[in-house]
């Protein structure tokens, strides 16, 4: 890692580290009584752990300068393996959260282990830690290929990598101990979100310098999305997180909305968190490693171009589909409701792009466990923006607001789409990145799929279930006109289901798990030598990248 | 098909690119949000209106540490059904003092915005102490540890202060006091415990909501807390005509 960082950027790697630790310093000290100190601690130990790292090999030869007829895989190495890490703990946490809802005092009487406490740990492992990381590591990778151009230097996608895993890591320790701003997918405090609000500004220069010095002239479909993901959860992050904190010495801010504008600011947040976080950036994802995977061009030019702009535009104004029948003025409501809708025509344009785009390339599908992988993902895209758009209509929403319905839709969302795709982008790019020829074993990807699969349909046909269910109970009436069940009726009544949906998340994570092995095994295999050759390099055109040209 | 062509040349241009990104993703969020700001209809006027006291302000800290908005809304919904359950649908002025809101988006337990006096303070001590104890069917985790803490409330008024800054009308008086009030509200018999009727009204729940008596425990805080949840004004159970304007 830092044998490959010339003088230069050793230097600047010290120097940023030194600046890290005595941020954390301050934090300590600023924050003895509070959280904020256990935070600062935790800072300092990155800043010295970096430090000591420079300074270990601070003196080995620097790297030659062939290196830039290559491109810059480490970082993407690096960041599959975190996500792979992000994911088990992600996974852990919502499996055991899950059985929380079956057996309560699965607490052990601590306030670290309660469900509203692991719970957020849940969401920002598996959509920060896991989706993140896969992201990051993927847009690296993908930028280098369609721009044919090395990453700008060394040392800043280090910082954005390892910078971003400070901010997941700050996050997920912060619930334990009870810091968060109770903004749904938004809960890191303050600090944090300053530190993440600096990794991202690194980030977006990476991919600036990048293109500026592309040689295609067009810029490829992935990166228009994993700009927009880049973008506008910037935009969403810094005004959604616009608070006053307590003190320099507090953890705890608050939030400068209050309120029905919190609320819809919120919502506007929590909604494009999905659209640009988990699905923006996987868009990217798919449009690069599915048409490669398959060996077959993009569907339609045209119809990327529709989608890609239908969504940006479009998914800015669904958020107060959240709200319906609140005190959130009912125009807004109207409006949200109306483009929710319309969203169905760019998501499925994409879900359909994709589908087209396995067009002559359906046996692969039936023989490749990582097409399929890609395909499943496709498939529940398409479902999860139909479910969505059907579910932000008011009279629907009527019913399955504040039930499991939505619960379900997510994991719909994040289990069919977002994780399949990334493991089927993983399980093409680690081979290509660690130059084997193949997976460790196709069988166990194999294996993988239908743990993945089924666990994601007990898991979403338990929710629906529930969901509706709860849904009618609360609303059933008796014949002389009153309410039907008490409100426990119906948290007795989720219990089956709740017990078949923890089960359907644990084979999603056993699927993980083998996923772990497989790549593991893959990146130690001792009968597979990376071969140099199959390294792709920016000019003249990598081997084995088919060209970008649209199949019209 | 001139669109595609503008198109074929734009994705060629990074910075032209990126600017249109930003343009076209900007337009939803101003059209929808600024003028919830400006717009006087969408938050009713309650001149009743009080503001959380020291305490009740820290037992919301341990509602929103505890992440309890993950299982209960705070917001009641226009439907029939909801209203005959919990009570008058919830208006944008009941959480004008809710930095951040805490509407929610789940009920795995029930609606909480009416919970004020819906239960006696013993009934929520035996319930955080053991759920099941209460309500056999549960499954809301145990918050025994919340009575065995004492709540921190040496810093309150920079709690206060900072939400001034975001707009709550806290008054001079109420955040040089913020310690004391905490204190007094939890401890009746004590001189601490005028001031508070005297700066949050005679309304003001002031008793030992745990039960013990010395510094206020977490359980005092959270319990004064639920206990005022849709009781800081009145304007809900009002006609809807003089909720309006």
């Amino acid at each position: 890692m830092i044998a490959q960082l010339t003088k230069s950027e050793r230097q600047l790697a010290l120097v940023i580290l030194l600046a890290i630790t005595i941020c954390g310093l301050a934090m300590g000290i600023a924050g003895r009584d509070d959280p904020l100190g256990v935070h600062g601690a935790i800072v300092i130990l990155a800043g010295l752990a970096g430090i000591f790292g420079v300074i270990y090999a601070y003196y080995e030869p620097e790297p030659s300068e062939a290196r830039l007829a290559l491109y810059y895989d480490d970082p993407s190495k690096v960041g599959i393996i975190l996500a792979m890490g992000w994911v088990l703990i992600g996974l852990f946490i919502g499996d055991w959260v899950a059985w929380q809802l079956v057996f309560p005092n699965l607490t052990f009487d601590a306030g670290w282990s309660s469900f509203g406490r692991i719970r957020p740990a849940h969401t920002s492992a598996v959509i920060f830690g896991f989706g993140g990381n896969a992201l990051i590591a993927t847009s690296f990778y993908v930028l280098q290929r369609t721009s044919r151009a090395r990453l700008p230097d060394q040392l800043s996608p280090w910082f954005v990598l390892l910078g971003y895993n400070l901010f997941c890591i700050i996050a997920a320790t912060g619930y334990l101990m009870g810091v968060t701003q109770s903004k749904e997918y938004a809960e890191p405090e303050w600090y944090a979100d300053i530190w993440l609000v600096v990794v991202w500004v690194a980030y977006f220069i990476i991919y600036l310098r990048t293109l500026v010095r592309r040689k295609e002239p067009h810029i490829y479909v992935s990166n228009w999305y994993y700009m927009a993901f880049i973008l506008v959860v910037a935009i969403l992050h810094i005004v959604n997180n616009l608070a006053v904190p307590v003190s320099w010495g507090h953890a705890k801010s608050y939030s400068a909305f209050s309120g029905v504008q919190d609320a819809m600011t919120q919502w506007w947040y929590g909604h494009n968190a999905v659209a640009f976080f988990l699905t923006s950036g996987f868009l990217g994802m798919m449009y690069y490693y599915m048409p490669i995977r398959a060996g077959r061009p993009i569907f339609s030019y045209r119809l990327s171009i529709i989608s890609f702009w239908g969504i940006t535009f479009m998914y800015m104004w669904a958020g107060s589909h959240h709200l319906h029948y609140t005190a959130l003025p009912q125009w807004v409501q109207t409006l949200g409701m109306t483009f929710s809708i319309m969203l169905l025509v760019p998501s499925w344009a994409s879900a359909g792009n994709a589908l087209l785009t396995l067009n002559g390339a359906w046996h692969k599908v039936r023989d490749d466990a990582t097409l399929r992988f890609m395909m499943v993902a496709a498939v529940f895209y398409g479902l999860s923006t139909f479910e969505g758009s059907f579910m932000a209509i008011r009279s629907v929403n009527s019913l399955s607001h504040y039930t499991d319905w939505t619960v379900g839709h997510v994991h719909a969302g994040a289990l069919g789409w977002v994780a399949m795709i990334t493991f089927g982008s993983i399980y093409a790019s680690v081979p290509w990145l660690w130059k084997r020829e193949r997976m460790y074993s196709d069988r166990l990807v194999e294996w993988h799929f239908w743990l993945a699969l089924s666990g994601t349909l007990v898991y979403v046909f338990a929710m629906w279930n529930s969901g509706i269910i709860q849904g009618l109970m609360w609303r059933t009436y008796t014949e002389s006109g009153t309410l039907a069940y008490s409100f426990v009726d119906s948290v007795a009544a989720m219990r089956p289901y709740y017990i078949a949906r923890a089960i359907g998340g644990l084979m999603f994570l056993s699927g993980a798990v083998i996923g772990c092995v497989n790549i593991w095994m893959t990146i130690r295999a001792a009968h597979q030598p990376a071969d140099e050759r199959l390294a792709d390099r920016p000019v003249p055109r990598p081997a084995g990248v088919p060209a970008f040209q649209p199949g019209e | 098909m001139n669109i595609f062509r503008l198109h074929y040349r734009l994705e060629r241009k990074t910075i032209g690119f990126l600017l249109a990104i930003v343009g076209v993703a900007s337009i939803g969020g101003a059209v929808e949000i600024a003028p919830l700001f400006t717009i006087h209809q969408t938050v009713e006027d309650a001149p009743d209106m009080r503001v959380y006291t020291p305490l009740e302000i820290a037992g919301r800290n341990i509602y929103l540490r505890e992440g309890c908005y993950a299982c209960h809304s705070q917001m009641i919904r226009t439907l029939r059904d909801e209203v005959e359950r919990y009570g008058p649908y919830s208006l944008a002025v009941e959480s004008k003092y809710d930095h951040p809101m805490l509407w929610g988006s789940k009920r795995t337990g029930p609606d909480l915005a009416r919970m004020g006096n819906k239960y006696s303070d013993e009934w929520h001590v035996a319930h955080m102490t053991d759920p099941r104890a209460v309500v056999p069917a549960s499954v809301m985790p145990p918050y025994a540890y919340l009575g065995r803490a004492t709540a921190r409330i040496d810093d309150l008024g920079l709690h206060l202060k900072a939400l001034r800054t975001v707009g709550v009308p806290y008054t001079d008086e109420m955040i040089a006091n913020a310690t004391a009030d905490a204190y007094g509200q939890a401890a009746p018999d004590t001189p601490f415990a005028e001031g508070v009727t005297k700066r949050y009204g005679e309304a003001t729940n002031v008793r030992s909501f745990d039960g013990k008596v010395g510094d206020p425990t977490e359980l005092d805080a959270l319990i004064a807390y639920l206990q005022i949840l849709g009781k800081l004004t009145d304007a809900a159970h009002r006609p809807v005509a003089a909720a309006g304007e």
